[in-house]
């Protein structure tokens, strides 16, 4: 199955192609990859990474070793919401561990894993997002929360569509 | 004592919009690179200025500025890069998010000033992607007011240097912060460190000569080149010239990012910076430059200040100037498994001590943890980590093994009792007892 890049995404790949010299595309798989991303809500699928490689004018193995590499990519199907709680040490030291019990029981899901109802994709252990010194922090669809209590927690992932 | 706060990275903090160009002029911002550009300063001023000031890299190597810069063949006819390493990702580190956030002309202005000094045309500032959100906007905005200023651009304000600094945005992964991954990163491949030499000054992005500096790095050099490498020396102690910027992390009563001189006794930093330990309870140890920094029992740390010198002497490093403070009630134990759960997930693979070992001291800790640890385990994690420290084409797999290591020195009769009690950790029987 083939798939088609949206012109949108087309243009945010142009737009980073332009700061690389002439024939050094490969640098823009990382962005391109974030925006295919974005655009599917969450996640790429092989035909999309096909797709990226096809338009860069790259082996598809180039595309697809990227993809697979690095943690914020996703490469199988996930809920539309990103939830990615930090547990490295210095939330851990502020209870980031009790913030991933509560939300796992929450939302009935382990890390990892998605609500059945395709709303929340609760990441994988998180490492550490800079976030130190509000710990305990999660980032919410990229965006950052910090100095977080039980009750703020909640409140978020009610209010996520 | 008191002290004098956000005297070069942070100096616009406070003030309204603290991030935009008028506010960073007001600050005295942009006067440097404007004297580079009248042709009052030379590329040879320039270096020397900045080994003069003491300036070290604040990523964590601590390798001096000037000197790295030095390396670089300026002169040779070929395009040369400048990297700016936004990558921060090294566990309890925080700050230079608040640097692209709050103050991201100064290190606008930085590079461009750097890249003069050792003839790269061009740049790239690569910054994680997880700051997508706010810093990545905030960095770009404040580069497009510098174009649109005329500071940026070919043939700048009619100088003859041409500068054009360009953002890229990664996409996760701890090891991307070694300099090397880096640039494969920036390349368009999965982040393995390069074999070396070749060192990038010879070899770096897309085959070309390059330097790759931190952020907090770059941010510094304004500063340094306004008020003189002598100023920035003398804020701090020999051996560490100028400030730090202090990401200060866990058990303390106001966490925070504080810039402040380097030389601090910890003491100071803790009580009258961070208002103390959280709740009152004692303190009992720190790591004091990010996780791959060795572990330090309070009874050392307190006789410490925060530099280069007296961290080494105390058998740990500055590192990247995060200090991740631990009170009584932490279990060492849980606490090291957390870190070794870290390296094991961000070891890029290509050496077999890291991506083995890193393995076997998770799955060791792991075991533990869970009450099924033996006492043979414990110096059998000792021993995996001796056989990856040294062993590896990069540092990460050092980083792996010196917690370990350290953890275990200080910390032992945690990790006996734990194997001794099936999995029961020595805080909550020291607790209990006190109860």
């Amino acid at each position: 199955m083939s798939y088609e890049l949206s012109s949108h995404v087309k243009e945010e790949i142009e737009h980073w192609k332009a700061r690389f010299p002439e024939d050094r595309q490969r640098s823009a798989v990382i962005s391109a990859l974030h925006a295919v991303q974005h655009e599917n809500h969450g996640y790429i699928t092989a035909e999309q990474m096909n797709a990226v490689a096809e338009y860069l004018e790259l082996p598809t193995i180039q595309v697809y070793e990227v993809a697979t590499f690095y943690s914020m990519f996703q490469t199988k199907e996930v809920g539309r919401n990103e939830v990615a709680i930090c547990t490295n040490v210095s939330c851990m030291l502020r209870g980031a561990d009790d913030i991933v019990d509560h939300v796992e029981t929450r939302l009935g899901v382990k890390l990892g894993e998605s609500t059945a109802d395709g709303r929340i994709f609760l990441k994988q252990e998180e490492e550490c997002i800079a976030a130190c010194c509000g710990a305990p922090a999660m980032m919410v669809n990229h965006k950052y929360h910090e100095n977080l209590t039980k009750a703020e927690v909640d409140e978020i992932l009610d209010g996520l569509d | 004592m008191a002290y004098e706060q956000n005297l070069v990275c942070f100096n616009t903090f406070g003030a309204d919009e603290s991030w935009s160009m008028a506010t960073y002029e007001k600050h005295d911002g942009y006067k440097a690179w404007r004297r580079v550009l009248a042709g009052e300063l030379t590329a040879e001023q320039i270096i020397e200025e900045v080994k003069a000031s003491g300036l070290r890299g604040r990523g964590g190597a601590g390798f001096p500025t000037g000197l790295k810069w030095s390396f670089m063949p300026r002169n040779a006819d070929v395009q040369k890069y400048l990297v700016c390493n936004s990558d921060e990702s090294e566990p309890g580190t925080c700050h230079d998010r608040e640097v692209l956030r709050y103050n991201p002309h100064a290190l606008v202005e930085g590079m461009a000033i750097a890249a003069y000094a050792m003839g790269a045309s061009v740049a790239y500032n690569y910054i994680r992607g997880e700051f997508l959100d706010e810093p990545v906007p905030r960095f770009e905005a404040a580069v497009k007011e510098a174009y649109d200023a005329g500071l940026l651009g070919k043939n700048i304000q009619g100088s003859g240097i041409d500068f054009d600094l360009n953002t890229f945005v990664g996409a996760g992964a701890y090891i991307c912060g070694e300099e090397t991954a880096l640039l494969e990163s920036l390349e368009g491949k999965q982040g393995r460190p390069r074999f070396k030499p070749p060192f990038p000054a010879n070899f770096g992005l897309y085959g070309k000569p390059t330097t790759i500096n931190n952020t907090q790095s770059l941010a510094s050099v304004p500063a340094i080149i306004r008020n003189g490498a002598t100023w920035f020396a003398a804020l701090g102690p020999e051996g560490s010239g100028g400030t730090a910027l202090f990401s200060v992390s866990g058990h303390v009563e106001k966490p925070g990012n504080y810039e402040l001189p380097m030389g601090i006794p910890f003491k100071d930093l803790l009580d009258d910076i961070c208002g103390g330990m959280l709740g009152g309870r004692k303190l009992k140890a720190v790591i004091p430059g990010g996780s791959s920094c060795k572990v330090l029992p309070a009874e050392i740390i307190m006789d410490c200040t925060m530099d280069y010198n007296s961290l080494q002497q105390a058998g740990s490093s500055f590192g990247t100037g995060a200090v991740m403070v631990m009170d009584e009630t932490t279990c060492m134990v849980k606490v090291l498994r957390r870190i070794s759960r870290f390296y094991m997930a961000e070891s890029c693979g290509q050496c077999t001590p890291c991506r083995e070992g890193t393995g076997w001291l998770y799955r060791m800790l792991n075991r533990i943890v869970e009450g099924k640890g033996e006492e043979a385990d414990l110096e059998k994690l000792v021993d995996v980590a001796n056989k990856i420290e040294g062993h590896t084409i990069c540092a990460l797999g050092d980083a792996a093994a010196w917690p370990v290591q350290s953890f275990l020195n200080h910390y032992y009769h945690e990790f006996e009792y734990m194997v001794r009690n099936n999995g029961r950790s020595i805080v909550d029987a020291t607790e209990e007892a006190a109860a």
